[in-house]
Protein backbone atom coordinates (compact mmCIF):
# COMPACT_ATOMS: atom_id res chain seq x y z
CA UNK A 1 0.00 0.00 0.00
CA UNK A 2 2.66 2.44 1.17
CA UNK A 3 4.82 1.21 -1.68
CA UNK A 4 2.17 1.99 -4.30
CA UNK A 5 1.59 5.48 -2.88
CA UNK A 6 5.32 6.04 -2.94
CA UNK A 7 5.51 4.90 -6.56
CA UNK A 8 2.64 7.19 -7.47
CA UNK A 9 4.43 10.11 -5.86
CA UNK A 10 7.68 9.24 -7.56
CA UNK A 11 5.97 9.00 -10.96
CA UNK A 12 4.42 12.40 -10.32
CA UNK A 13 7.72 13.98 -9.38
CA UNK A 14 9.43 12.36 -12.38
CA UNK A 15 6.87 13.64 -14.83
CA UNK A 16 7.02 17.18 -13.42
CA UNK A 17 10.83 17.08 -13.60
CA UNK A 18 10.61 15.81 -17.16
CA UNK A 19 8.28 18.66 -18.11
CA UNK A 20 10.73 21.07 -16.56
CA UNK A 21 13.59 19.66 -18.62
CA UNK A 22 11.43 19.83 -21.74
CA UNK A 23 10.60 23.47 -21.00
CA UNK A 24 14.25 24.24 -20.41
CA UNK A 25 15.21 22.62 -23.71
CA UNK A 26 12.52 24.61 -25.51
CA UNK A 27 13.59 27.96 -24.07
CA UNK A 28 17.25 27.32 -24.87
CA UNK A 29 16.76 25.99 -28.37
CA UNK A 30 13.94 28.09 -29.81
CA UNK A 31 16.20 31.07 -30.50
CA UNK A 32 19.03 31.10 -33.01
CA UNK A 33 22.57 32.18 -32.19
CA UNK A 34 25.02 31.03 -29.54
CA UNK A 35 28.18 28.91 -29.56
CA UNK A 36 28.44 27.17 -32.92
CA UNK A 37 24.87 27.97 -33.89
CA UNK A 38 23.44 26.25 -36.95
CA UNK A 39 23.38 28.15 -40.21
CA UNK A 40 20.65 28.70 -42.77
CA UNK A 41 21.87 25.74 -44.78
CA UNK A 42 21.37 23.37 -41.82
CA UNK A 43 17.83 24.67 -41.53
CA UNK A 44 17.08 23.99 -45.20
CA UNK A 45 18.59 20.53 -44.88
CA UNK A 46 16.30 19.78 -41.93
CA UNK A 47 13.22 21.04 -43.77
CA UNK A 48 14.19 18.60 -46.50
CA UNK A 49 14.58 15.73 -44.08
CA UNK A 50 11.40 16.28 -41.99
CA UNK A 51 9.20 18.02 -44.55
CA UNK A 52 10.05 16.97 -48.07
CA UNK A 53 10.60 13.37 -47.09
CA UNK A 54 7.11 13.27 -45.52
CA UNK A 55 5.49 14.38 -48.77
CA UNK A 56 4.70 10.95 -50.18
CA UNK A 57 2.90 9.65 -47.11
CA UNK A 58 0.96 12.93 -46.75
CA UNK A 59 -0.12 13.04 -50.38
CA UNK A 60 -1.19 9.40 -50.59
CA UNK A 61 -3.00 9.50 -47.24
CA UNK A 62 -4.68 12.79 -48.14
CA UNK A 63 -6.01 11.42 -51.40
CA UNK A 64 -7.53 8.35 -49.74
CA UNK A 65 -9.05 10.32 -46.87
CA UNK A 66 -10.66 12.71 -49.37
CA UNK A 67 -12.03 9.79 -51.37
CA UNK A 68 -13.57 8.13 -48.31
CA UNK A 69 -15.04 11.43 -47.12
CA UNK A 70 -16.72 11.98 -50.47
CA UNK A 71 -18.06 8.42 -50.59
CA UNK A 72 -19.49 8.53 -47.06
CA UNK A 73 -20.76 12.08 -47.47
CA UNK A 74 -22.48 11.26 -50.75
CA UNK A 75 -24.38 8.37 -49.22
CA UNK A 76 -25.54 10.44 -46.27
CA UNK A 77 -26.34 13.65 -48.12
CA UNK A 78 -28.28 11.92 -50.89
CA UNK A 79 -30.88 10.85 -48.30
CA UNK A 80 -31.58 14.51 -47.61
CA UNK A 81 -31.39 15.46 -51.26
CA UNK A 82 -28.45 17.76 -50.65
CA UNK A 83 -25.58 16.13 -52.50
CA UNK A 84 -24.73 19.55 -53.89
CA UNK A 85 -23.29 20.35 -50.44
CA UNK A 86 -20.77 17.53 -50.79
CA UNK A 87 -17.91 19.79 -51.93
CA UNK A 88 -18.51 22.08 -48.97
CA UNK A 89 -18.59 19.17 -46.55
CA UNK A 90 -15.42 17.55 -47.86
CA UNK A 91 -13.42 20.77 -47.99
CA UNK A 92 -14.50 22.10 -44.59
CA UNK A 93 -13.87 18.75 -42.88
CA UNK A 94 -10.42 18.63 -44.38
CA UNK A 95 -9.40 22.25 -43.90
CA UNK A 96 -10.75 22.62 -40.37
CA UNK A 97 -10.07 19.21 -38.88
CA UNK A 98 -8.70 16.30 -40.80
CA UNK A 99 -5.98 18.14 -42.68
CA UNK A 100 -4.13 19.47 -39.62
CA UNK A 101 -4.89 16.47 -37.38
CA UNK A 102 -4.16 13.68 -39.82
CA UNK A 103 -1.08 15.42 -41.16
CA UNK A 104 0.17 15.89 -37.58
CA UNK A 105 -0.43 12.23 -36.70
CA UNK A 106 1.34 11.04 -39.85
CA UNK A 107 4.10 13.57 -39.24
CA UNK A 108 4.59 12.25 -35.70
CA UNK A 109 4.92 8.72 -37.02
CA UNK A 110 7.12 9.53 -40.00
CA UNK A 111 9.26 12.52 -39.01
CA UNK A 112 8.89 12.67 -35.21
CA UNK A 113 10.06 9.13 -34.61
CA UNK A 114 12.96 9.62 -37.02
CA UNK A 115 14.02 12.80 -35.20
CA UNK A 116 13.94 11.05 -31.82
CA UNK A 117 15.94 8.10 -33.08
CA UNK A 118 18.49 10.33 -34.82
CA UNK A 119 19.10 12.55 -31.81
CA UNK A 120 19.05 9.58 -29.44
CA UNK A 121 21.69 7.82 -31.51
CA UNK A 122 23.81 10.96 -31.69
CA UNK A 123 23.65 11.03 -27.91
CA UNK A 124 24.44 7.33 -27.53
CA UNK A 125 27.47 7.56 -29.81
CA UNK A 126 28.74 10.62 -27.88
CA UNK A 127 28.38 12.90 -30.90
CA UNK A 128 26.51 15.43 -28.77
CA UNK A 129 29.12 15.26 -25.99
CA UNK A 130 31.91 15.58 -28.54
CA UNK A 131 30.21 18.68 -29.93
CA UNK A 132 29.95 20.19 -26.47
CA UNK A 133 33.62 19.57 -25.84
CA UNK A 134 34.46 21.30 -29.12
CA UNK A 135 32.72 24.39 -27.82
CA UNK A 136 29.61 23.86 -29.92
CA UNK A 137 26.27 23.93 -28.16
CA UNK A 138 24.31 20.90 -29.39
CA UNK A 139 21.05 22.63 -28.51
CA UNK A 140 21.82 25.42 -30.96
CA UNK A 141 23.51 23.24 -33.52
CA UNK A 142 21.27 20.19 -33.57
CA UNK A 143 17.97 21.01 -31.89
CA UNK A 144 17.19 24.55 -33.10
CA UNK A 145 17.16 23.85 -36.86
CA UNK A 146 15.15 20.66 -36.36
CA UNK A 147 12.59 22.38 -34.14
CA UNK A 148 12.05 25.19 -36.63
CA UNK A 149 11.96 22.82 -39.59
CA UNK A 150 9.06 21.00 -37.94
CA UNK A 151 7.22 24.23 -37.13
CA UNK A 152 7.53 25.42 -40.74
CA UNK A 153 6.89 22.08 -42.42
CA UNK A 154 3.70 20.86 -40.78
CA UNK A 155 1.40 23.74 -41.86
CA UNK A 156 2.57 23.29 -45.44
CA UNK A 157 2.05 19.53 -45.23
CA UNK A 158 -1.42 20.02 -43.71
CA UNK A 159 -2.38 22.38 -46.52
CA UNK A 160 -1.17 19.86 -49.07
CA UNK A 161 -3.09 17.11 -47.30
CA UNK A 162 -6.30 19.13 -47.54
CA UNK A 163 -5.69 20.10 -51.16
CA UNK A 164 -5.02 16.57 -52.29
CA UNK A 165 -7.96 15.37 -50.17
CA UNK A 166 -10.30 17.79 -51.95
CA UNK A 167 -9.07 16.46 -55.28
CA UNK A 168 -9.60 12.92 -54.02
CA UNK A 169 -13.14 13.89 -53.04
CA UNK A 170 -13.74 15.36 -56.48
CA UNK A 171 -12.39 12.21 -58.09
CA UNK A 172 -14.94 10.04 -56.26
CA UNK A 173 -17.87 12.45 -56.36
CA UNK A 174 -17.55 13.76 -59.88
CA UNK A 175 -15.72 11.08 -61.82
CA UNK A 176 -17.07 7.99 -60.10
CA UNK A 177 -20.48 8.90 -58.66
CA UNK A 178 -21.41 11.31 -61.41
CA UNK A 179 -22.05 14.42 -59.33
CA UNK A 180 -22.18 17.59 -61.44
CA UNK A 181 -18.73 19.10 -61.03
CA UNK A 182 -20.04 22.69 -60.93
CA UNK A 183 -22.02 21.80 -57.80
CA UNK A 184 -18.96 20.32 -56.13
CA UNK A 185 -16.58 23.20 -56.86
CA UNK A 186 -18.80 26.31 -56.85
CA UNK A 187 -20.57 25.47 -53.58
CA UNK A 188 -17.13 24.98 -52.09
CA UNK A 189 -15.99 28.32 -53.43
CA UNK A 190 -19.03 30.07 -52.02
CA UNK A 191 -18.86 28.66 -48.51
CA UNK A 192 -15.20 28.19 -47.60
CA UNK A 193 -13.83 31.36 -45.96
CA UNK A 194 -10.15 32.14 -46.08
CA UNK A 195 -9.67 33.44 -42.54
CA UNK A 196 -12.43 31.40 -40.89
CA UNK A 197 -11.50 28.03 -42.35
CA UNK A 198 -8.15 28.03 -44.07
CA UNK A 199 -6.17 30.22 -41.68
CA UNK A 200 -7.63 28.70 -38.54
CA UNK A 201 -6.76 25.26 -39.85
CA UNK A 202 -3.25 26.43 -40.62
CA UNK A 203 -2.93 27.86 -37.14
CA UNK A 204 -3.83 24.47 -35.71
CA UNK A 205 -1.20 22.84 -37.90
CA UNK A 206 1.37 25.37 -36.72
CA UNK A 207 0.65 24.52 -33.07
CA UNK A 208 0.73 20.79 -33.82
CA UNK A 209 4.01 21.17 -35.69
CA UNK A 210 5.56 22.90 -32.72
CA UNK A 211 4.25 20.38 -30.19
CA UNK A 212 5.09 17.24 -32.17
CA UNK A 213 8.62 18.40 -33.03
CA UNK A 214 9.23 19.60 -29.51
CA UNK A 215 8.20 16.24 -28.07
CA UNK A 216 10.31 14.43 -30.66
CA UNK A 217 13.53 16.38 -30.09
CA UNK A 218 13.07 16.33 -26.33
CA UNK A 219 12.53 12.57 -26.23
CA UNK A 220 15.66 12.08 -28.31
CA UNK A 221 17.76 14.48 -26.29
CA UNK A 222 16.55 13.10 -22.97
CA UNK A 223 16.66 9.43 -23.99
CA UNK A 224 18.74 6.90 -22.16
CA UNK A 225 21.76 6.36 -24.43
CA UNK A 226 21.22 2.64 -24.98
CA UNK A 227 19.47 0.79 -27.79
CA UNK A 228 16.61 -0.03 -25.44
CA UNK A 229 16.37 3.59 -24.30
CA UNK A 230 16.19 4.89 -27.86
CA UNK A 231 13.49 2.35 -28.71
CA UNK A 232 11.46 3.49 -25.72
CA UNK A 233 11.95 7.14 -26.56
CA UNK A 234 10.78 6.61 -30.15
CA UNK A 235 7.63 4.87 -28.96
CA UNK A 236 7.01 7.63 -26.45
CA UNK A 237 7.34 10.28 -29.15
CA UNK A 238 4.63 8.69 -31.27
CA UNK A 239 2.28 7.97 -28.36
CA UNK A 240 2.65 11.27 -26.51
CA UNK A 241 2.55 13.46 -29.59
CA UNK A 242 -0.50 11.65 -31.01
CA UNK A 243 -2.39 12.13 -27.78
CA UNK A 244 -1.20 15.73 -27.48
CA UNK A 245 -2.40 16.48 -31.02
CA UNK A 246 -5.85 15.01 -30.42
CA UNK A 247 -6.23 16.71 -27.04
CA UNK A 248 -5.00 20.06 -28.29
CA UNK A 249 -7.26 19.78 -31.32
CA UNK A 250 -10.31 19.80 -29.10
CA UNK A 251 -9.05 22.73 -27.04
CA UNK A 252 -8.10 24.78 -30.10
CA UNK A 253 -11.38 24.04 -31.83
CA UNK A 254 -13.34 24.99 -28.73
CA UNK A 255 -11.44 28.25 -28.37
CA UNK A 256 -11.70 29.18 -32.05
CA UNK A 257 -15.35 28.26 -32.49
CA UNK A 258 -16.11 29.81 -29.13
CA UNK A 259 -19.05 27.44 -28.67
CA UNK A 260 -18.03 25.59 -25.55
CA UNK B 1 50.06 12.95 -2.94
CA UNK B 2 53.76 12.44 -3.45
CA UNK B 3 56.38 15.14 -3.78
CA UNK B 4 57.05 14.63 -7.46
CA UNK B 5 53.85 16.30 -8.66
CA UNK B 6 54.62 19.58 -6.95
CA UNK B 7 57.65 20.24 -9.18
CA UNK B 8 55.61 21.11 -12.23
CA UNK B 9 53.02 23.85 -12.24
CA UNK B 10 49.47 22.53 -12.01
CA UNK B 11 47.25 22.97 -15.04
CA UNK B 12 44.16 21.37 -13.58
CA UNK B 13 43.43 21.35 -9.88
CA UNK B 14 40.68 19.41 -8.16
CA UNK B 15 40.04 20.84 -4.71
CA UNK B 16 37.92 19.11 -2.12
CA UNK B 17 35.44 17.84 -4.70
CA UNK B 18 32.40 15.88 -3.67
CA UNK B 19 30.16 14.38 -6.30
CA UNK B 20 27.00 12.32 -6.06
CA UNK B 21 25.38 10.29 -8.78
CA UNK B 22 21.83 9.89 -7.56
CA UNK B 23 22.34 8.95 -3.93
CA UNK B 24 25.65 7.16 -4.57
CA UNK B 25 28.70 9.11 -3.55
CA UNK B 26 31.36 8.97 -6.26
CA UNK B 27 33.85 11.43 -4.80
CA UNK B 28 34.22 12.60 -1.25
CA UNK B 29 36.65 15.44 -0.77
CA UNK B 30 38.85 14.59 -3.74
CA UNK B 31 42.09 16.57 -3.99
CA UNK B 32 44.49 16.23 -6.88
CA UNK B 33 46.53 18.44 -9.21
CA UNK B 34 47.54 17.57 -12.76
CA UNK B 35 50.83 19.10 -13.87
CA UNK B 36 51.11 21.17 -17.05
CA UNK B 37 52.67 19.67 -20.14
CA UNK B 38 52.79 16.13 -18.73
CA UNK B 39 50.89 12.94 -19.39
CA UNK B 40 48.99 11.83 -16.34
CA UNK B 41 47.19 8.50 -16.42
CA UNK B 42 44.13 8.31 -14.20
CA UNK B 43 43.59 4.71 -13.23
CA UNK B 44 41.51 2.71 -10.87
CA UNK B 45 38.94 -0.07 -10.66
CA UNK B 46 35.82 0.14 -12.81
CA UNK B 47 33.11 2.33 -11.36
CA UNK B 48 35.40 4.67 -9.44
CA UNK B 49 34.27 7.56 -11.62
CA UNK B 50 37.34 8.18 -13.75
CA UNK B 51 35.25 9.30 -16.70
CA UNK B 52 33.17 11.37 -14.29
CA UNK B 53 36.34 13.21 -13.32
CA UNK B 54 37.09 14.04 -16.97
CA UNK B 55 33.54 15.22 -17.47
CA UNK B 56 33.82 17.49 -14.45
CA UNK B 57 37.01 19.01 -15.83
CA UNK B 58 35.22 19.52 -19.15
CA UNK B 59 32.31 21.15 -17.33
CA UNK B 60 29.78 18.58 -18.54
CA UNK B 61 29.15 17.57 -14.95
CA UNK B 62 29.28 19.90 -11.98
CA UNK B 63 30.72 18.98 -8.64
CA UNK B 64 28.27 19.06 -5.75
CA UNK B 65 30.94 20.62 -3.56
CA UNK B 66 34.47 21.89 -4.08
CA UNK B 67 36.27 23.40 -7.03
CA UNK B 68 37.54 22.17 -10.38
CA UNK B 69 40.16 24.67 -11.50
CA UNK B 70 41.51 24.82 -15.04
CA UNK B 71 44.15 27.53 -15.33
CA UNK B 72 42.94 28.79 -11.95
CA UNK B 73 39.41 29.34 -13.27
CA UNK B 74 36.60 27.44 -11.58
CA UNK B 75 34.87 25.41 -14.29
CA UNK B 76 31.87 24.67 -12.08
CA UNK B 77 31.04 28.36 -11.63
CA UNK B 78 31.47 29.48 -15.22
CA UNK B 79 28.60 30.86 -17.24
CA UNK B 80 27.48 28.78 -20.19
CA UNK B 81 29.16 31.09 -22.69
CA UNK B 82 32.48 31.19 -20.78
CA UNK B 83 32.44 27.44 -20.58
CA UNK B 84 31.94 27.09 -24.33
CA UNK B 85 34.70 29.61 -24.90
CA UNK B 86 37.05 27.57 -22.69
CA UNK B 87 36.21 24.32 -24.48
CA UNK B 88 36.60 25.94 -27.86
CA UNK B 89 40.11 27.29 -27.29
CA UNK B 90 41.71 25.39 -24.46
CA UNK B 91 40.41 21.84 -24.29
CA UNK B 92 40.06 18.77 -26.40
CA UNK B 93 38.57 15.46 -25.49
CA UNK B 94 38.73 12.08 -27.11
CA UNK B 95 35.67 10.04 -26.24
CA UNK B 96 35.57 6.31 -25.76
CA UNK B 97 33.22 5.87 -28.71
CA UNK B 98 35.00 8.73 -30.50
CA UNK B 99 31.79 10.60 -31.33
CA UNK B 100 32.61 11.11 -35.00
CA UNK B 101 29.74 12.68 -36.93
CA UNK B 102 28.41 9.81 -38.98
CA UNK B 103 26.94 12.06 -41.68
CA UNK B 104 30.29 13.73 -42.45
CA UNK B 105 33.37 12.21 -44.05
CA UNK B 106 36.80 12.15 -42.41
CA UNK B 107 37.88 15.49 -43.85
CA UNK B 108 34.67 17.27 -42.82
CA UNK B 109 34.81 15.76 -39.35
CA UNK B 110 38.22 17.27 -38.73
CA UNK B 111 37.20 20.50 -40.44
CA UNK B 112 34.07 20.83 -38.30
CA UNK B 113 35.53 22.81 -35.36
CA UNK B 114 37.49 25.03 -37.75
CA UNK B 115 34.45 25.80 -39.85
CA UNK B 116 32.31 26.55 -36.83
CA UNK B 117 34.79 28.58 -34.84
CA UNK B 118 36.97 30.36 -37.37
CA UNK B 119 36.54 32.46 -40.48
CA UNK B 120 39.51 30.90 -42.23
CA UNK B 121 39.46 30.57 -45.99
CA UNK B 122 38.67 27.24 -47.56
CA UNK B 123 42.31 26.88 -48.61
CA UNK B 124 43.55 27.49 -45.11
CA UNK B 125 41.08 25.02 -43.63
CA UNK B 126 42.13 22.44 -46.20
CA UNK B 127 45.79 22.87 -45.26
CA UNK B 128 45.10 22.68 -41.53
CA UNK B 129 42.92 19.59 -41.86
CA UNK B 130 45.50 17.84 -44.02
CA UNK B 131 48.21 18.67 -41.49
CA UNK B 132 46.17 17.20 -38.65
CA UNK B 133 45.31 14.13 -40.73
CA UNK B 134 48.95 13.71 -41.72
CA UNK B 135 49.89 13.77 -38.04
CA UNK B 136 47.63 10.78 -37.39
CA UNK B 137 48.61 9.11 -40.66
CA UNK B 138 45.20 9.29 -42.31
CA UNK B 139 45.66 11.95 -44.97
CA UNK B 140 44.87 9.30 -47.56
CA UNK B 141 41.56 8.40 -45.93
CA UNK B 142 40.08 11.88 -46.07
CA UNK B 143 37.21 10.96 -48.39
CA UNK B 144 36.05 7.97 -46.34
CA UNK B 145 32.94 7.94 -44.18
CA UNK B 146 33.19 6.93 -40.49
CA UNK B 147 31.23 3.74 -41.19
CA UNK B 148 34.01 2.56 -43.55
CA UNK B 149 36.80 2.97 -40.98
CA UNK B 150 38.25 0.44 -38.56
CA UNK B 151 38.13 1.04 -34.81
CA UNK B 152 41.70 2.27 -34.66
CA UNK B 153 41.23 4.62 -37.61
CA UNK B 154 38.07 6.06 -36.08
CA UNK B 155 39.98 6.89 -32.94
CA UNK B 156 42.79 8.51 -34.90
CA UNK B 157 40.34 10.68 -36.84
CA UNK B 158 38.69 11.69 -33.57
CA UNK B 159 42.13 12.52 -32.21
CA UNK B 160 42.88 14.69 -35.24
CA UNK B 161 39.55 16.43 -34.73
CA UNK B 162 40.16 17.08 -31.04
CA UNK B 163 43.50 18.76 -31.75
CA UNK B 164 42.14 20.78 -34.68
CA UNK B 165 41.82 23.91 -32.57
CA UNK B 166 45.25 23.39 -30.94
CA UNK B 167 44.10 22.90 -27.34
CA UNK B 168 46.40 23.17 -24.33
CA UNK B 169 44.72 20.35 -22.47
CA UNK B 170 43.57 17.10 -23.96
CA UNK B 171 41.65 14.36 -22.22
CA UNK B 172 41.53 10.77 -23.42
CA UNK B 173 38.69 8.57 -22.22
CA UNK B 174 39.74 4.93 -22.49
CA UNK B 175 41.73 5.41 -25.69
CA UNK B 176 43.02 1.82 -25.81
CA UNK B 177 39.79 -0.10 -25.32
CA UNK B 178 38.91 -2.52 -28.09
CA UNK B 179 41.96 -1.91 -30.25
CA UNK B 180 44.20 -4.49 -31.85
CA UNK B 181 47.89 -4.38 -30.80
CA UNK B 182 48.99 -2.46 -33.90
CA UNK B 183 46.31 0.24 -33.55
CA UNK B 184 47.07 0.40 -29.85
CA UNK B 185 50.73 0.99 -30.63
CA UNK B 186 49.79 3.78 -33.02
CA UNK B 187 47.57 5.51 -30.47
CA UNK B 188 50.28 5.21 -27.81
CA UNK B 189 52.81 6.77 -30.13
CA UNK B 190 50.40 9.54 -31.07
CA UNK B 191 49.55 10.44 -27.49
CA UNK B 192 53.20 10.54 -26.55
CA UNK B 193 54.15 12.37 -29.73
CA UNK B 194 51.50 15.05 -29.34
CA UNK B 195 52.50 15.60 -25.77
CA UNK B 196 56.15 16.04 -26.71
CA UNK B 197 55.66 18.06 -29.87
CA UNK B 198 52.98 20.44 -28.64
CA UNK B 199 53.55 20.36 -24.89
CA UNK B 200 49.95 19.35 -24.35
CA UNK B 201 48.79 18.56 -20.88
CA UNK B 202 47.35 15.10 -21.36
CA UNK B 203 44.95 13.33 -19.03
CA UNK B 204 44.43 9.71 -19.81
CA UNK B 205 41.77 7.49 -18.31
CA UNK B 206 42.60 3.85 -18.79
CA UNK B 207 42.56 0.35 -17.35
CA UNK B 208 45.56 -0.78 -19.31
CA UNK B 209 48.36 -0.61 -16.78
CA UNK B 210 51.26 -1.63 -19.01
CA UNK B 211 50.35 0.70 -21.88
CA UNK B 212 49.68 3.63 -19.58
CA UNK B 213 52.95 3.12 -17.70
CA UNK B 214 54.83 3.17 -21.00
CA UNK B 215 53.85 6.72 -21.83
CA UNK B 216 52.62 8.37 -18.63
CA UNK B 217 54.81 10.75 -16.67
CA UNK B 218 52.57 10.35 -13.65
CA UNK B 219 49.97 7.88 -12.52
CA UNK B 220 46.99 8.89 -10.43
CA UNK B 221 45.31 5.88 -8.86
CA UNK B 222 41.75 6.35 -7.64
CA UNK B 223 39.77 4.06 -5.43
CA UNK B 224 36.45 4.62 -3.71
CA UNK B 225 36.40 8.33 -4.34
CA UNK B 226 39.93 9.05 -3.12
CA UNK B 227 43.38 9.30 -4.61
CA UNK B 228 45.31 6.36 -3.19
CA UNK B 229 48.47 6.97 -5.15
CA UNK B 230 50.03 9.71 -7.23
CA UNK B 231 53.54 9.63 -8.65
CA UNK B 232 55.72 8.30 -11.41
CA UNK B 233 55.09 4.66 -12.41
CA UNK B 234 58.35 3.55 -10.76
CA UNK B 235 57.64 5.35 -7.50
CA UNK B 236 54.24 3.71 -7.22
CA UNK B 237 55.45 0.24 -8.19
CA UNK B 238 58.06 0.38 -5.46
CA UNK B 239 55.89 2.28 -3.01
CA UNK B 240 54.49 0.93 0.23
CA UNK B 241 50.79 1.17 -0.60
CA UNK B 242 49.55 -2.41 -0.93
CA UNK B 243 46.36 -1.46 -2.77
CA UNK B 244 48.29 0.54 -5.40
CA UNK B 245 50.68 -2.37 -5.90
CA UNK B 246 47.77 -4.78 -6.19
CA UNK B 247 46.26 -2.63 -8.90
CA UNK B 248 49.48 -2.16 -10.85
CA UNK B 249 50.34 -5.86 -10.68
CA UNK B 250 46.78 -6.99 -11.35
CA UNK B 251 46.59 -9.37 -8.38
CA UNK B 252 43.11 -10.87 -8.10
CA UNK B 253 43.01 -10.69 -4.32
CA UNK B 254 44.49 -8.27 -1.82
CA UNK B 255 43.33 -5.07 -0.15
CA UNK B 256 40.64 -4.92 -2.84
CA UNK B 257 38.94 -8.21 -2.05
CA UNK B 258 38.03 -10.79 -4.65
CA UNK B 259 34.72 -11.36 -2.85
CA UNK B 260 32.02 -8.74 -2.74
CA UNK B 261 31.08 -8.28 0.95
CA UNK B 262 28.69 -11.07 1.91
CA UNK B 263 27.39 -13.01 4.89
CA UNK B 264 29.40 -15.95 6.13
CA UNK B 265 29.64 -18.56 3.36
CA UNK B 266 28.78 -21.56 5.54
CA UNK B 267 25.81 -19.86 7.16
CA UNK B 268 24.59 -18.67 3.79
CA UNK B 269 24.57 -22.19 2.39
CA UNK B 270 22.86 -23.60 5.47
CA UNK B 271 20.16 -20.94 5.34
CA UNK B 272 18.72 -22.48 2.17
CA UNK B 273 18.40 -25.88 3.90
CA UNK B 274 14.72 -26.67 4.57
CA UNK B 275 15.42 -28.66 7.76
Amino acid sequence: MIESIRNLGRAGVDSVASMGRAGNLFVQSITWGGPGSAGFLDFIRQIHSVGVRSLSIIVVAGFFVGMVLALQGYNILIKFGSVSALGTMVSLTLLRELGPVMAALLFAGRAGSALTAEIGLMKATEQLSAMEMMGVDPLKRVITPRLWAGIISLPILALLFSTVGIWGGAFVAVDMLGLYDGAYWSNMQNTVMFTEDVLKGLFKALVFGLVVTWIAVYQGYDSEPTSEGIGKATTKTVVISSLAVLGLDFILTAVMLGGV
Amino acid sequence: MSESSSHAEAHVKIQDVTFYRGTRRIYDGLNVAFPRGKITAIMGPSGTGKTTLLRMIGGQLRADKGQVLVDEADVGKMSRSDLFELRKNKMGMLFQTSGLFTDLNVFENVAFPLRVHTNLSENMIRDLVLMKLEAVGLRGAREMMPAELSGGMIRRVALARSIAMDPELIMYDEPFTGLDPISMGMILRLIKGLNEALGLTSLLVSHDVDESCQIADYLCILSEGKVIGFGTPDELRNGDNAEVRQFLNGDPDGPVPFHYPAADYREDLMAGDPS
